[in-house]
């Protein structure tokens, strides 16, 4: 093997390959801890989108059910006590998951009503959601912690058999992926549903038609008020599920502002991965990777010249790529993403006569 | 039309939503402080929300001192209020403030060092310049991308706020970390402080904020290039019907807005912080969208709205100490003001104000994120 390490320039990047491959099954559970919320929130925005509506209010979105998950299962665990069910699952972290999908179909409703209602700007609607998450978690927060609550606990991982596990070649991806909780596994559940739905439902050739080109979907009888407003309140779920995530399955408590940016990146990879579910999931792999590679290099950077050549680039460098990409992929450099063309733009219906 | 009548209703009609806007924006904040004052002494107390307006009420206007504190929490979100206002006027959506601003308070901070031994009469023109320059070509990198190949303005200013707190990271732990520090920050600037012209809080930057609002009143309303900014704003299409450069127009707008955020910056960092902090947390981006939209893009309403969103800022620590109301409240109230503005259909319906009929003066501004189709 040393020979193909010796080749000049190429050695190095297959080397660098090798580092990856040797380190996947320890820094793997780090990317998909970074996925989840961003793929889920992206997800949201998928629904918003898809179906004409711009939604830079996922941050918010996830910011308070985040807190609402932590909040209200905490809560329940003080009167409720029981015993841990598999994966971890209490019925105080039941109802803050589903407090927390609640609190984020709510936050959506307004911003449907902004958007779809009142025609309002939807970048102004979002903006408004997101000072207003953080503001309001943050004073509750405060207020809570000078008598903090117990925390209600986190849940627990997929018991997946060893022997799977120790699989080889594919042992690592199950341990990673699917010996997950309860979250990330919808998460992956979320993804491929969609994506099946988009193309292949009546729903998804109808909310890719009220998209695309609202004024058509009407003359063909389609609702493009209510589809709107369905989609966008249903996508609610899946930023309170990125909420979640955070704060009852990837740990157990909640600081102000803990989403730090996620639902914006999550932006990024609905538009990174081309507005379809698949796509924007690839792109939160990606997103996800590189906060990995920046561990990886941190704790564990490689040896010889190839460890030089990483350990002296700073490690600001490889966070601040995925949003690198997105840019470059916006600006058409590199194979261009185009939006669906009726986002943004409020419907108005025609006026009906007689 | 009858000039002094009608501008006077024209004057009403422009003020009176926003008014009744943070007039509902208050009352929704007493009635969730009253809510949730549970949280705050163990029981309802409906004299909270009172207590909590009035420690705010005399922690911003209290005092002398109160009021040095209010310009000078002002300042920042005026100059930066303009970094999104003018922008509105030129029918671009700028988010990217928070990011301008680190760059351009990284710029500064960076030249500020560099002339440390000098005069102040030398060090503060250039320190302030070297901060307009960041913001300014922080704020081109969105608006070359936007003018040449389509790419949304409200994405990629998103994401130039990422890579300025990533090159903020960098620099500041890296190149620029001071000698004699134990965090990672720089060292303290020296020469190119801003003088304390009022109070112990209050520094010159106020003066900068002040001079501002005239040149930027005057840049749009009585500049050609204003005009043109304000016709590329509200119809591109009839810009260059006209004979104007769109695509040039887009550029010079956001390196304008950069430019006002970075001298936002320069402000804060020579007048009040002194150094550069390797994670510098703002919510001046986010603020001075509030600051904008409250103004209504237009100069003086900026710097009316910027210095009530600075007394709330200013008064918002005393009330946190005197009736332990945490200051976040402020973030909410702001939230909430820009919801009643926003849904104006609402506050028309409560307070039975008749609709004005609207110019068409206010771009519609989240069209496609993608190229125009």
């Amino acid at each position: 093997m040393d020979f193909l390490f010796d080749i000049p320039i190429i050695g190095l990047f297959i080397q660098f390959v090798f580092y990856l491959l040797g380190h996947l099954p320890v820094v793997a559970p780090v990317v998909v801890a970074a996925t989840v919320p961003v793929a889920l929130g992206a997800m949201c925005g998928f629904m918003n989108e898809r179906s004409g509506v711009v939604n830079i209010g996922i941050e918010g979105m996830m910011l308070t059910a985040a807190f609402v998950a932590w909040w209200t299962a905490s809560i329940v665990n003080s009167f409720v006590h029981t015993p841990a069910g598999p994966m971890g699952i209490t019925p105080a972290l039941l109802i803050g998951l589903f407090a927390a999908i609640a609190a984020a179909c709510a936050v959506s409703a307004v911003h449907a009503w902004l958007s779809i209602t009142v025609r309002a700007d939807q970048i102004i609607s979002g903006t408004i959601i997101n000072i207003f998450a953080l503001g309001i978690t943050g004073y509750l927060n405060l207020l809570i912690s000078q008598h903090p609550p117990t925390s209600a606990g986190q849940f627990g991982a997929l018991p997946v058999p060893a022997a799977i596990i120790d699989l080889p070649v594919i042992g690592w991806l199950i341990d990673s992926f699917v010996a997950v909780g309860p979250i990330a596994l919808s998460m992956l559940v979320s993804v491929l549903l969609l994506q099946f739905l988009l193309f292949r439902s009546r729903w998804g050739l109808r909310t890719r038609a009220v998209g695309e080109h609202p004024k058509a979907a009407e003359t063909v009888g389609i609702d493009v008020i209510k589809l709107r407003y369905r989609n966008v309140i249903v996508g609610g779920i899946f930023a309170g599920l990125a909420g979640a995530y955070l704060t009852i399955e990837f740990s157990s408590s909640f600081q102000g502002g803990m989403t730090a940016g996620r639902g914006y990146i999550a932006l990024a990879a609905l538009i990174f991965g081309r507005w379809t579910p698949l796509g924007a999931f690839g792109a939160a792999i990606l997103f996800g990777s590189s906060v990995g590679i920046e561990r990886l290099i941190r704790f564990a950077p490689p040896e010889g010249s190839l460890g030089d050549i990483l350990t002296a680039v700073p490690l600001q460098f490889y966070e601040a790529l995925p949003y690198l990409i997105t840019i470059i992929v916006l600006a058409g450099v590199v194979g261009r993403s185009v939006a669906p063309a009726a986002v943004g733009r409020p419907y108005e219906r025609e006026s009906k006569s007689g | 039309m009858p000039s002094t009548a009608g501008l006077g209703r024209r004057l009403r009609s422009t003020l009176l939503v926003p008014f009744l806007a943070i007039l509902l924006a208050l009352v929704v904040g007493a009635v969730f402080m009253a809510l949730s004052s549970p949280l705050v002494n163990g029981s309802f107390d409906l004299t909270l929300p009172f207590r909590a307006y009035g420690a705010l009420f005399k922690g911003a206007f209290g005092s002398w001192e109160a009021l040095t504190r209010t310009l000078a929490n002002a300042t920042p979100l005026i100059l930066a209020g303009f970094a999104v206002g003018i922008g509105f006027k030129g029918g671009l959506f700028n988010i990217g403030a928070t990011g301008q601003f680190l760059v351009g308070g990284l710029t500064t901070t960076w030249i500020a060092l560099l002339v440390n031994d000098a005069s102040p009469f030398v060090a503060i023109p250039v320190a302030l310049l070297a901060g307009m320059v960041g913001g300014l070509l922080w704020g081109l990198i969105p608006g070359v991308l936007k003018a040449f190949t389509g790419a949304h303005e409200v994405v990629t200013t998103i994401m130039l706020n990422y890579l300025a707190i990533f090159l903020l990271s960098w620099a500041v732990s890296g190149p620029l970390r001071g000698s004699n520090v134990t965090y990672a920050r720089t060292d303290e600037i020296i020469a190119a402080q801003l003088p304390i012209i009022m109070g112990t809080t209050g520094h010159a930057g106020i003066l900068i904020a002040a001079a501002a609002v005239p040149i930027v009143w005057w840049l749009l309303f009585r500049s050609t290039i204003g005009f043109e900014i304000r016709t590329t704003g509200a119809n591109s299409e009839a810009a260059r019907y006209a004979g104007m450069n769109p695509r040039w127009l887009i550029i010079f707008t956001m390196g304008l807005c950069g430019l006002f955020a970075g001298l936002a910056a320069s402000t804060e960092i020579l007048g009040d912080v002194h150094y550069m902090p390797a994670s510098f947390s703002t919510t001046v981006g986010f603020d001075a969208i509030a600051v904008a939209l409250l103004g209504r893009a237009n100069p003086l309403g900026i710097l009316f709205s910027g210095l009530l969103f600075g007394a709330m800022q200013a008064g918002s620590g005393p009330m946190q100490i005197e009736a332990e109301i945490p200051v976040q409240i402020v973030s909410v109230l702001q939230a909430v003001i820009l919801f009643f503005l926003t849904a104006e259909v609402l506050v028309r319906t409560i307070f039975r104000v008749r609709s004005d009929a609207r110019g068409a003066d206010e771009p519609q501004l989240a069209t496609s994120y993608g190229r125009k189709a």
